[in-house]
């Protein structure tokens, strides 16, 4: 494995140049600039609202600051209101190349366009420039999410994900698994794992605070898809999204753009705090993984049963597929075959151990399937967040 | 094409099998020495009754519970939206106050 080492002492696994619009009436200026290199590691991300948000103000400063990112260009209108020069200050304190094009300041459209592309121009070879250096297992902050599950996805790719991640873990680097409103009826199991008694008492409220959030909005994140695929209620969808945790102690409970205090597992809550407002908690799965890795994962594992495609911006995402006639129709999309152990094909921990390897493999610079297609999915909307209690980071209070 | 045993379980207390293929009505699959009669086809991924389970009664996957029977369900039948219910999102307000 080798990495991009940062200002903060974090490394990162790829070196991408953002063209990040900041309201979505930037969104064609930013995307003509990044287009002329599509697929490659110029990549677009973008907040679409026009009224400030503290939590989108919070995400983009971590996004624009992961170890993954090696330069940033700010687009804006001008007019909108989110902090523009704060979030330049911020990238340019973390010694990454910044600028910000703002479109009424610039001469409009294709004004802006030209200096953004002659920026990127002048940009990409300090990027190729930068050295790289080895990048040790507890330096690295692994992902995982499921996404377009079905009765597989519990049976074959999330235990075998729950493999990897123990093998990672033990091998001292950093794990995250989220979304609490899929783990209503396993906050007793998580408990009974934490680190200390005030962590599962926070994890505890913290299911209890996603199951009122979705019980008042009248929805669950479960789909149509998900009973087709022979799922037939919210926990029983929940212990198969649990099994993705793996069995190795939770050391802490993180909020959106919380960093990792040292090797271990994590969960994160995805829930907003207070009152139900803006809607979903997250529209769709790469809501989450934009979330994950605001978090300073590097790496996500997407366990899918249907099959999913996507992958994201910033952070290579590894399909592993749960259900082996999924695989066998979407092979190009898919990095693991999860469900050839339905087949008796392969064991759970043989599985586990090649995701681990993987892991390696693409932290050395492997491109993923959804890499190799171009895929570079985006989602930032709006939320609201009280700061984390001491009690859900227990190795920062020591 | 595969040998390995067309249904799945997941935890020795469990109530439910795991079709790993899709069955047919009247296949017999084994169970712990057993075999239980399909009264209906069950797809991939679907779940069946290993034993009887009585409306009402908790049906058990992963050693957890993951809903209720909405009504008596026999052996060997199909267990999903039509006979099984969340006991969470379900009866929203039931477990969680305001």
């Amino acid at each position: 494995m080798r990495g991009w080492l940062r200002t903060d002492g974090r490394k990162g696994i790829r070196n991408v140049l953002l063209v990040v619009y900041l309201v979505e009436c930037a969104h064609h200026v930013a995307r003509a600039i990044a287009d002329r290199h599509a697929g490659g590691d110029v990549q677009l991300i973008g907040f679409p609202g026009c009224y400030p948000n503290d939590y989108a103000q919070m995400m983009m400063e971590r996004l624009c600051c992961h170890p993954n990112v090696g330069a940033v260009l700010l687009v804006s209108l001008g007019c909108e209101s989110f902090a523009r020069n704060r979030l330049l200050e911020v990238v340019r304190a973390s010694g990454r190349p910044a600028s910000l094009l703002v479109i009424q300041a610039a001469g409009g459209t294709r004004r802006t366009i030209e200096r953004g592309r002659a920026w990127v121009a002048e940009t990409l070879p300090l990027l190729a420039a930068m050295p790289t250096t080895a990048l040790a297992p507890h330096e690295l902050v692994v992902g995982t999410i499921c996404g377009g599950s079905d009765g597989t996805s519990g049976l074959t790719a999330n235990p075998a994900i729950g493999r990897a991640f123990d093998r990672l873990i033990a091998a001292g680097a950093s794990g995250i698994f989220e979304e609490t409103g899929e783990l209503i009826g396993c906050e007793g199991h998580m408990a009974s794992r934490a680190a200390t008694p005030e962590l599962a008492a926070e994890i505890v409220a913290t299911v209890e605070k996603a199951a009122r959030y979705y019980t008042t909005l009248g929805h669950g994140s479960f789909a149509v898809g998900n009973a087709d695929g022979g799922l037939t209620t919210q926990e029983e969808k929940s212990m198969g999204a649990y099994a993705k945790s793996g069995a190795s102690p939770i050391v802490g409970l993180l909020k959106p753009g919380d960093q990792p205090v040292g090797g271990g597992l994590y969960l994160l809550d995805v829930v907003p705090d207070g009152e139900v407002r803006f809607g979903f908690p997250n529209i769709a799965d790469n809501a989450e993984i934009v979330e994950l890795i605001a978090c300073g994962a590097h790496v996500i594992l997407f366990s899918t049963g249907r099959g999913s495609v996507v992958g994201s911006a910033i952070a290579p995402v590894i399909k592993v597929c749960a259900n082996p006639e999924t695989y066998r129709r979407l092979p190009e999309d898919m990095d693991v075959d999860a469900g050839r152990i339905l087949e008796g094909r392969a064991g759970l921990d043989e599985v586990g151990a090649e995701i681990a390897a993987l892991v390696a493999a693409v932290a050395g610079g492997a491109p993923t399937c959804s890499e190799a297609l171009g895929h570079q999915e985006f989602i930032l909307t709006y939320k609201s967040f009280t700061p984390a209690g001491p009690a859900c980071l227990p190795a920062a209070a020591r | 094409m595969t040998h390995a045993p067309p249904v799945l379980l997941l935890a020795p207390e469990d109530n439910v099998l795991i079709a790993v293929a899709d069955l047919a009505a009247g296949q017999i699959v084994p169970d712990a020495g057993r075999a239980i009669r399909l009264r209906q086809a069950v797809p991939l991924g679907h779940k069946l009754a290993r034993h009887p389970i009585p409306a009402g009664g908790r049906v058990i996957k992963y050693g957890a519970p993951i809903g209720s029977a909405t009504c008596a369900i026999a052996a060997g039948e199909w267990v999903h939206l039509h006979n099984l219910a969340s006991d969470y999102l379900a009866t929203p307000g039931a477990d969680h106050g305001a």
